[in-house]
């Protein structure tokens, strides 16, 4: 039998084909990661248990259906612009009014003693109506916790100053996976350590409905 | 001397595109590793709102979506223009969130339960009545981790407009 030699594939039409499936990946591909505002639901509890909360310990905020914000704190109650919410919850966070068992020792406010003892004990709740718009909700949450972030950067600055580095940043190099493991190590517990100091006890109420 | 003469002919020899379809198909696996393919198609309006302290929300594995706003063009007729919850491909109720979050835990390995996330991506203009449903339902089926899906940008100025 004669042997015949196989034909020879022509390979010059492979880049073209490839370069095809490369612009078909190119368009679809989204390497955008979502981003947005962690939070945590309270679980579901059969027995409702009633704390009690020194009003002064509360700084109670309102969004009506019209998305204006209601403040209630510190024995008085006033309408406040959202552009002027953080400073007012730093304020308040940081106000250090308590004294003897409740002396706050990183607070560094005015030491009122109408509003908040120490970072542990103030709490901050929010109410919204069923008709309150979702971005003011969200721009209502987001100026919280930039307040608890502020502080949590200070105290974070001031007890690991070495470290060079705010509580944000320092959360960002931990959930790095670039980030070695004995640097994630020691980051860990100065994180927890600046969590605890300053709690974010942020209280949803249920929403009125009309 | 004839050791040194230059070679006649100033011509280029021309390049090899031989391994062109080797950098091709380099590239064309790195786009292939990398690439999400878009998992739900919208079927409504979804402006997300503007916020600055956000956190990454990765391992995309984890993350269940609840989508939420006024159903667009096509839909409204049928549908009527009051924000509505979209799961995967099409509308939902209020009431089969939890049968949504058991099919996705069900979907994934027993261990990595714990992890999940719920990311709510919800339109701008949504009232809060319809997220804190949403909200009370998760409860409901202890789906407690959230994240509520925003823009980057700075969320005084996203509420002007």
């Amino acid at each position: 039998m004669a042997k015949r030699a196989a034909p020879e594939v022509n390979a010059g039409s492979m880049a073209d084909i490839a370069f095809l499936l490369l612009i078909f990946f190119l368009v679809t591909t989204t390497i955008e990661t979502d981003s947005g505002l962690n939070r945590k639901l309270p679980p579901m509890e059969e027995t409702e248990q009633d704390v009690i909360i020194k009003e002064k310990n509360i700084f109670q905020l309102e969004v009506n259906r019209n998305n204006q914000l209601f403040l209630k704190t510190g024995g008085e109650e006033k309408v406040i612009e959202i552009k002027d919410l953080r400073a007012a919850a730093v304020d308040f966070l940081d106000n250090g009014g308590g004294t003897g068992e409740d002396a706050c020792k990183y607070c560094q406010g005015k030491k009122n003693p109408r509003s908040s003892d120490n970072f542990d004990k103030a709490i901050i709740s929010l109410q919204n109506d069923r008709a309150t718009k979702y971005d003011t909700y969200i721009a209502v949450q987001n100026e919280i916790i930039a307040a608890y972030n502020e502080l949590r950067n200070r105290e974070f600055k001031r007890t690991y100053p070495s470290l060079n580095l705010s509580f944000v940043e320092a959360e960002k190099a931990y959930a790095d996976p670039r980030t070695s493991s004995d640097t994630k190590e020691k980051l860990k517990s100065k994180l927890e350590e600046i969590k605890l100091r300053v709690p974010q006890k942020f209280s949803e109420a249920e929403p009125k409905s009309n | 001397m004839s050791k040194f003469k230059k070679k006649k002919g100033g011509e280029l020899p021309a390049i090899s595109t031989a391994s062109l379809p080797d950098i091709v198909f380099m590239l064309l696996f790195f786009f292939m590793v990398a690439t999400v393919m878009r998992q739900n198609s919208l079927m409504i309006e979804n402006k997300l709102p503007q916020a600055d302290q956000i956190e990454k929300l990765d391992k995309k594995n984890l993350v269940m979506y609840i989508y939420a706003g006024k159903p667009s063009e096509n839909y409204k007729k049928q549908f009527g223009d009051e924000a509505r919850i979209q799961l995967n491909d099409k509308f939902a109720d209020v009431k089969d969130i939890a049968a949504f979050i058991a099919a996705e835990r069900a979907s994934k390995r027993e261990e990595e339960v714990p992890f999940l996330t719920t990311a709510l991506k919800v339109d701008s203009d949504a009232n809060m009545g319809l997220v804190t449903d949403i909200k009370q339902e998760l409860r409901k089926v202890n789906a407690l981790k959230i994240n509520y899906t925003t823009r980057k940008g700075n969320a005084l100025e996203g509420l002007k407009k």
